[in-house]
């Protein structure tokens, strides 16, 4: 979805750390992103390097770290992994599935200058 | 090296934390309207507010990316509307609602309807801070797109199926909709109706004021 107003909001971060931090130059991102999440990782690739131009990341390297999805199935009591977010239980094809982990899209380090 | 562990939304979700607030302390309810284009988001709005408006106070958010036409459509209803439009933008954020409310000044213990951009994806990840996401899905866009665009019925807590009074002429398959909705969705509640000849629209109703009715609880 949205990729480009995703790699706007991160390069709002980079700016607002970049006080905060006493950083004047982003040489590499290290994202999180979930597996549901709904992120289309060649899409924000894309979208990261036009949104960064002439900022303070400019050129930076995009390092994504992939998060599986993790559902809770109240039928089985316990964690799957799921793909989507509308896969049934792998183990007793429930629905009833309450998704727990994979669906986040966060920033976890910078290197910085 | 530096260690931020930011979430990328949570700028937003920090504007949407504060509206929520707003919400509460004025014991609001607000609710987020997605759909995709022309499902029928406006035509509901116009026919909750000739049913409700003189028993409450209601005040509407529309966004789209261009024109004003949706809010000038609210405001022959006689309800205070004001018009987002986002440009490029496909989505409302919760910054922009912010600031409508500071022009808006909607009333203590008021219905607050807010008309997202017609777009079933990305307005989805951005929380607005709202009470409830209320998904519209008219009956001639093909009961599978719960499954093709799961994240905004993953994100709804109220789909309502509308356009109803076309289904004589389509072999749309109700049942099939609602079980893709709770497939992605199993909290999901669904309310089938038609804004046009105003088939379902008591429940509808009963449902708004039920809501209504939870965010007058003054809580400690
Ligand atoms: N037959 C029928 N037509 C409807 C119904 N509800 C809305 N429509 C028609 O659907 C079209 C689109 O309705 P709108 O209310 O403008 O839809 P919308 O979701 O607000 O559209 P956007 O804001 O542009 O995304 C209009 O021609 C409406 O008259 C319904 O229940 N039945
Ligand atoms: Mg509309
Ligand atoms: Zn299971």
């Amino acid at each position: 979805m949205h990729e480009m107003s995703l790699c706007e909001s991160i390069l709002q971060v980079l700016e607002q750390q970049a006080e905060a931090q006493q950083y004047s130059k982003v040489k590499t991102v290290w994202l999180e992103i979930g597996a549901l999440a709904s992120v289309e990782t060649e899409a924000l690739r894309f979208s990261f390097d036009v949104v960064m131009q002439g900022s303070l990341a400019d050129h930076a390297q995009l390092e994504i770290i992939e998060v599986p999805g993790q559902a809770w199935c109240m039928p089985c009591s316990r964690n799957v992994v799921v793909q989507q977010l509308y896969d049934l239980c792998p183990h007793c094809g429930s629905h009833q599935l309450q998704v727990n982990s994979g669906d986040q899209m966060r920033i976890k380090e910078l290197e910085v200058e | 090296m530096v260690q931020i562990e930011q979430d990328i939304l949570a700028k937003n979700n920090r504007y949407a934390a504060e509206n929520r607030r707003y919400f509460g302390e004025r014991g609001m309810l607000a609710l987020n309207l997605v759909s995709s284009p022309g499902s029928g988001k406006t035509t509901l709005l116009t026919e909750t507010i000739a049913r409700l408006k003189d028993d409450f106070d209601i005040a509407v958010i529309e966004g789209d990316q261009q024109t004003a036409r949706d809010a000038e459509r609210i405001r022959a209803t006689g309800v205070p509307a004001l018009q987002i439009n986002t440009g490029k933008g496909c989505h409302l954020d919760a910054h922009r609602v912010g600031h409508a409310l500071e022009t808006l000044q909607p009333k203590n213990h008021s219905l607050l309807f807010i008309e997202n951009v017609g777009n079933l994806v990305c307005p989805s990840a951005f929380d607005l801070g709202e009470a409830h996401k209320v998904v519209i899905l008219s009956v001639t866009e093909g009961e599978d797109k719960p499954i093709k665009y799961p994240d905004m019925f993953h994100a709804a807590d109220l789909m309502i199926l509308n356009k109803t009074d076309l289904l004589p002429y389509l072999d749309f398959d109700s049942e099939q909709c609602i079980q893709y909705a709770k497939q992605v969705n199993p909290r999901i509640k669904i309310l089938s109706l038609s804004a046009k000849t105003g088939e379902g629209m008591d429940s509808w109703l009963r449902w708004l004021k039920a809501e209504l009715e939870l965010q007058r609880i003054d809580y400690a």
